[in-house]
């Protein structure tokens, strides 16, 4: 599904990614980890295609295209979804307006005829009720006034009713109280399809109790320095990052 | 994010203007430039009364003795008066008069393609539309079924000819001859525009509305607008206009007049498209235009809502003087710049009666090289007591090379009154369109969204059929090509 391969990537001359490789296939959920400030967000940002970080080197294929010659808009419609760590207001533009247009606009990319309003009504309905989010919150404009946690859960919702192929969730757990999480989380796993993947980007390893992930990786400075089953999350939790940095630097690799 | 930046400039400045053909109608102008002679033959072939001659020169000397206003935010290039057509008329065809049914088919061409259908059985159900090109009125719809309720509704030349007493007690009583140089030109030249009475306890079954039409080259348009709701009635009325694409400028100078008495009632909707100017800022439409509504009865309301995205310049301030006691003037306003486009817009509030109320909405959005001000007087006089305004001004900043300026005037002279003022600049955030993008919306429509976001309170306001179009208007004026 996603390959990357020996991604770099720079912001002001700065290198953030120092030769990222990672391979995630249909169906696998992959958790990213890593301390603050070790290029988790950038790469989600590279990914997504945000015109943040230079990119100096490596290549990223997904679905068997280059997905770097893309703009940010061909890649959703190719079924990429991004959920915002701080997901952005829009004032004055209904939930109900936005949607409609992001899924409309992927239809068309299908060619598909854009949906009528009352399959559209229905199919929200039900996202709705599958996500768990309050009824009114897509009758205000996008994200304007919610809360923390109303804003995480309406990201799931958008995931929802764009069905993504691969969906990268970018620190959804930020921020949430536990209730808020396992919302988040059950909203994921239900979303969750034999051919879907899922990247889940977090600092902490209490979303992971919730979506187990197959797949846990460590970027540390740019780096993918350790890559592991689910009780790789677990071991972090138990020994910090420290231990990772440490062993690094220990053996020589930084 | 510098590419970014340049991207949406590039987009947003290269929106094309859709109503910019010429139709090929046989003209009948009289030559260029201004002078009593040239005031007298229009004043004859529109075959008016001395009075109105009279009244026509009278403003004329007047203009004389004027000069162009320099105190709005603008950069107005020398207009030479002489220069221009001030009465150009499609020509009449042979033995018809111009409002007979039998009306031109290259006339009804171009107005359909402005999608304004002139024939009744056509067109939007619940619309009355006066349709003028140039310096007359071509057809005026539904005139016998308004009648049955008492309403006049005309061109202003018919209304001339037909209420000759009626447009002589209004005319001139809100925008005098004498009040700045452009109404001073207008009442010298003005030519056609609509003329509608609402007679006392009617409410006008359908909107009213307007379609300006400048279609003649080296022509100025000079419109004149006369509206009367008696007491306790009711209207909503909606004016349009679009010109096509030349490399000169065109001068339209207009005048509306709004008389309201006890308990009425107008809504006055304007949707302005004139020619903007091409990319780089030749042409279009020069707007200066005076319009102003006089509440005078109790418990009276005038509404403006404008949706200006067109003119290389506009110089425009619909105001209300709330004479009346309880009486409520609002302005709700969306003036969209974009290229090289120049508006200095808002409205002046004057409360004279007690407890009067006013509102003020304005939204500009800037694009390309364009500036775009806002500029409105709130007054209120000793005696307006219990008087409240509250007023509202926000500007939308799409790129770094255009500009937005506020110029509020509060002038209270009574203890009792409250007058607020609030204002706001924003730009259009990389991040807004990056999260559209990431949700498979493309750059243009995530401006469109965005910019209709923005503006949707004053979209609201619009009557339903027009909100649409607005709404699909403001998204051209700002499209372009994704590069």
């Amino acid at each position: 599904m996603l390959i990357i391969s020996n991604l770099k990537a720079a912001i002001n001359e700065k290198n953030i990614l120092k030769g990222v490789s990672l391979e995630v296939k249909a169906g696998e959920i992959h958790a990213i980890m890593g301390p603050n400030g070790s290029g988790k967000s950038t790469l989600a940002a590279v990914i997504a295609g945000r015109d943040l970080a230079r990119i100096t080197e490596g290549t990223v294929t997904f679905m068997g295209k280059n997905l770097l010659e893309m703009t940010p808009e061909e890649r959703a419609r190719q079924g990429l979804f991004l959920g915002f760590q701080y997901p952005i207001e829009i004032p004055g533009v209904s939930m109900m307006n936005f949607m409609k247009t992001a899924v409309n606009e992927q239809r068309k990319y299908k060619g598909l005829d854009p949906l009528s309003a009352s399959d559209f009504l229905k199919i929200m309905r039900e996202k709705k009720e599958l996500v768990g989010i309050d009824s009114k919150l897509t009758n205000r404009s996008v994200n304007e006034g919610f809360s923390g946690g109303e804003k995480k859960k309406n990201e799931i919702f958008q995931m929802a009713m764009l069905e993504p192929k691969l969906a990268i969730l970018d620190e959804t757990d930020s921020g949430l109280d536990i209730d808020a999480l396992r919302i988040v989380a059950n909203g994921v796993n239900k979303l969750k399809t034999p051919d879907s993947s899922v990247i889940v980007i977090t600092h902490y390893q209490r979303l992971l109790d919730f979506i187990i992930p197959d797949v846990v990786h460590v970027l540390y400075d740019g780096r993918i320095v350790r890559t592991a089953g689910k009780e790789l999350a677990l071991e972090l939790e138990d020994k910090g990052y420290d231990w990772i940095r440490k062993e690094i630097e220990t053996s020589g690799l930084s | 994010m510098e590419n970014d930046q340049d991207k949406i400039i590039n987009n947003v400045t290269s929106g094309e203007y859709k109503y910019g053909f010429h139709s090929d109608i046989e003209i009948d102008s009289i030559p260029k430039g201004l002078n009593e002679d040239v005031i007298r033959n229009i004043s004859l072939r529109k075959e008016e009364p001395e009075w109105l001659l009279e009244y026509r020169l009278e403003a004329f000397r007047h203009w004389q003795t004027m000069t162009i206003p320099q105190w709005a935010n603008l950069k107005i290039p020398d207009i030479d008066f002489q220069d221009i057509i001030y009465y150009a008329a499609p020509k009449k065809k042979q033995g018809g008069s111009q409002h007979a049914n039998s009306i031109d088919p290259e006339l009804k061409k171009t107005f359909e393609k402005l999608g304004i259908p002139l024939e009744e059985q056509n067109h939007l159900a619940g619309v009355a539309v006066d349709a003028v090109m140039d310096s007359v009125s071509v057809k005026t719809t539904f005139k016998e079924i308004l009648a049955e309720e008492g309403i006049i509704f005309s061109s202003f030349s018919d209304a001339v000819k037909e209420y000759p007493d009626l447009v002589r007690r209004y005319l001139g009583t809100v925008v005098p001859h004498t009040d700045n140089f452009f109404a001073a030109l207008n009442s010298a030249v003005f030519s056609d525009g609509s003329f509608c009475y609402i007679p006392k306890g009617v409410r006008c079954p359908m909107e009213l509305s307007t379609y300006f039409r400048i279609n003649a080259a080296n022509t100025g348009q000079f419109e004149r607008t006369l509206l009367i709701a008696d007491e306790e009635s009711y209207v909503s009325y909606l004016e349009g206009c679009t010109a096509p694409m030349r490399d000169e400028n065109q001068l339209h100078a207009a005048i509306v007049e709004i008389i309201v008495e006890n308990n009425a009632e107008v809504k006055y909707s304007t949707v302005q498209n004139w020619y903007p100017g091409d990319k780089e800022g030749k042409g279009g439409i020069f707007n200066f235009v005076t319009k102003r509504g006089l509440c005078r009865g109790e418990n009276s309301k005038i509404s403006w809502t404008q949706v200006e995205t067109g003119s290389s310049i506009t110089w425009k301030y619909p105001s209300c003087i709330l004479k009346g006691d309880n009486s409520t003037g609002e302005f709700y306003s969306v003036a969209v710049t974009n290229n090289y486009q120049q508006a200095d817009t808002g409205t002046k509030m004057i409360h004279i009666g007690r407890n009067t109320k006013s509102t003020i909405v304005s939204k500009g959005i800037s694009a390309g090289h364009a500036q775009n001000s806002y500029r409105g007087l709130v007054r209120v006089l000793k005696k307006a007591s219990g008087s409240r305004n509250f007023s509202q001004c926000d500007s939308l900043l799409l790129g770094d090379k255009c500009g937005a300026h506020t110029f509020p005037y509060i002038e209270v002279d009574n203890q009792t009154s409250i007058v607020e003022h609030e204002a706001t600049t924003s730009k259009i955030g990389e991040d807004q369109i990056f999260y559209c993008n990431q949700r498979g919306i493309s750059t243009e429509d995530a401006i469109g969204l965005i910019v209709n976001g923005y503006a949707r309170e004053i979209l609201n306001k619009l009557p339903m059929e027009f909100a649409v179009e607005a709404q699909k208007l403001l998204q051209i004026s700002l499209e372009g090509s994704v590069g």
